[in-house]
């Protein structure tokens, strides 16, 4: 199947399967003279795919993290959950449809989800304010995670967002209370938490969901401190050329081996060859099996172990000298 | 014209001129107010005809928290690495430990306000902009935790841009791990006094500097999560008077007061006799 739009750096796959495509569609019900033709062009696809995403350099990855047909909190949450009830509002300004939450069933299993929501058009895009909240939005996340708390619920969080949203309404309703509140309340919130980065993880806006016992990335997700194009802008009052981006991908250290290697997350998911974008149900499939691991290893646990922990391992993160 | 053509030799001085330091007269940022520099430091550095409040270093706000001869500066040792061999970062902080001192951007004590033992954290912004890096996390952990071993109240004075981005993920993660620290405090009720000065933005107003049992901020202090700069961009339009000062968060419901210079001392011993039971200050021990 090609894909209506593709990433720059995707063309020659873009290509192959339009080929493939076409092939097909001349053959028409008489597949079985072009089965041998196309069959080693679909081979061909699968090692040009891996060719490709073997040897992404940091910005392409933030692409692919960014890239809209990417699968999306909604997206898993279709394919991973059942019995997903949606609960909105914080119970004091407003619904901000960035973030999405709610009950829902793994495996049977009642957990919490509560994700980032970007939108696939603009229409969506703007109910979502591209998955970058206000304070009401994380004031949402918190009361579900609460109640999760109260009814001894794992909490299941998936990140996704440019950072939070730093507008008039924002800033005046406390932006900085609702996110360190968040991270606060996390750091002792008495049942399992697990957090994956699952496209773009954007500095606080990201940390306020992702204060957890097992911090997860997606192969193709990015973590950072500062956007890209932030960090280019400072060190090189560049932020539009490719080499400059380019350059400040590659020292800000964001991709899923570098934040692994800085102990910062646990474990990388592994996406299908050419990225989640090109097989949702795969993708799901692989995160959902991690997640039930990872959630048997902690729902043994006492709160007062599970928060002792979970405290411990962010008391560890950084790196100085003395 | 002609009164216009007399020529004028230059006067010659009566006396000789006074050797004057260049740094003797100090010029008020806000209304241009200039004295001498003894009367600002005096004043504490808020201008005497304005009142508006100059920014000083880290150590002073030791000394104008704590009781004279009582600071013990605590884990002296700590100092930043260059963990994700940033472009240029080993030299801006050689640099900034000539200009700023090699404390990093914060500098831990502990002391006593009023007799009452107290462990204090006091950013720099003349330090990579009161930038949280790893080791602002770590000496701010470590002070929490004497903290609690010891049960003495915790006051962190915040002054930063936010998180330091010379060390990336490992900045943003101190987020946490101070707030991690901060809630164990909390379950063993100790108190916490956030003090915000100017400024107070990013990530260090997205963690410990929101989370005091107590926040209280400096006149005019520009706090925020986001840089006016940014919001301007993000609005396309100009920002409202007065945005993002103390007394806008103040209005807000987002601190519980803003305090003068002058009554810092006395406003956080105060709340801390009310959080730990302790009756209130008489006489000169009031501070």
């Amino acid at each position: 199947m090609a894909t209506a739009a593709a990433l720059d750096f995707e063309k020659p796959i873009a290509e192959l399967e339009q080929r493939i495509d076409d092939l097909k569609r001349l053959a028409g019900d008489a597949s079985y003279g072009v089965a041998l033709e196309i069959e080693p062009l679909e081979k061909r696809l699968t090692e040009l795919r891996r060719e490709i995403y073997k040897q992404l350099t940091p910005l392409q990855r933030v692409e692919v993290a960014r890239f809209k047909l990417r699968p999306f909190t909604q997206d898993y949450l279709d394919r991973i959950f059942t019995d997903f009830i949606e609960l909105h509002g914080d119970r004091a300004f407003r619904e901000d449809a960035a973030i999405v939450g709610g009950w829902a069933r793994l495996e049977g299993e009642t957990v919490m989800v509560i994700g980032h929501q970007r939108g696939r058009d603009t229409k969506d895009n703007l109910k979502r304010n591209f998955a970058m909240p206000h304070p009401e939005g994380y004031r949402k996340a918190l009361r579900l995670m609460k109640l999760a708390e109260k009814f001894h619920v794992p909490v299941l969080t998936f990140i996704d967002t440019p950072g939070a949203w730093p507008g008039l309404g924002a800033e005046e309703r406390g932006q900085s209370e609702a996110i360190a509140r968040n991270i606060f309340e996390m750091s002792q919130l008495g049942v399992p938490i697990i957090a994956t980065v699952i496209g773009e993880g954007g500095s606080g806006g990201a940390l306020a969901l992702g204060v957890a016992d097992r911090v997860l990335m997606l192969e193709n997700a990015v973590y950072s401190v500062i956007s890209v194009e932030g960090c280019a802008a400072i060190l090189w009052k560049d932020n539009k050329s490719i080499e400059s981006k380019e350059r400040a991908a590659k020292a800000l250290r964001i991709t899923a081996p570098d934040l692994v290697e800085l102990r910062v997350i646990d474990e990388i998911v592994p996406e299908p060859e050419g990225g989640a974008h090109t097989n949702h149900d795969l993708a799901a499939a692989t995160l959902k099996s991690t997640l039930i691991r990872l959630l048997d290893d902690l729902r043994g646990l006492r709160p007062e172990k599970l928060v002792r922990r979970r405290r411990e391992k962010f008391l560890r993160m950084g790196q100085y000298i003395g | 014209m002609a009164w216009f053509r007399k020529e004028r030799k230059p006067r010659q001085p009566r006396r000789e001129k006074l050797e004057i330091p260049r740094d003797t007269w100090v010029k008020c940022e806000a209304c241009g107010h200039t004295d001498i520099r003894d009367s600002f430091e005096r004043n504490l550095n808020v201008c005497p005809n304005c009142d508006y409040h100059r920014r000083v270093r880290a150590s002073d706000y030791l000394s104008i928290l704590l009781d004279e001869d009582t600071i013990d500066e605590t884990e002296t040792e700590l100092r930043s690495t260059d963990p994700l061999n940033f472009p240029d970062y080993p030299a801006r902080l050689k640099k900034s430990i000539t200009n700023a001192g090699d404390q990093d951007a914060v500098i831990t004590a502990t002391g006593r306000l009023a007799g009452m033992p107290l462990n204090v954290g006091a950013m720099d912004f003349a330090f990579m902009g009161g930038s949280m890096g790893s080791v602002v996390g770590e000496k701010l952990s470590r002070l929490g935790q004497h903290s609690l071993e010891k049960k003495f109240p915790l006051v962190i004075i915040s002054a930063s841009g936010g998180a330091r981005m010379q060390e990336g993920v490992l900045s943003l993660m101190q987020m946490a791990k101070v707030s991690a620290m901060l809630s164990m405090l909390a379950e063993r009720r100790i108190p916490y006094i956030s003090v915000l000065t100017n400024p107070t933005t990013g990530g260090v107003s997205a963690s410990y500097a929101m989370l005091g049992d107590a926040i209280i901020a400096e006149p005019g202090a520009v706090i925020g999560f986001a840089g006016p700069r940014v919001i301007k961009s993000t609005i396309g339009q100009d920002l409202p008077d007065g945005f993002q000062t103390a007394e806008f968060l103040l209005e807000h419901g987002m601190l519980d007061a803003v305090v003068h210079r002058h009554e810092l001392k006395a406003t956080v011993g105060r709340l801390l006799r009310h959080m730990t039971g302790k009756p209130a200050a008489t006489g000169w021990s009031a501070a």
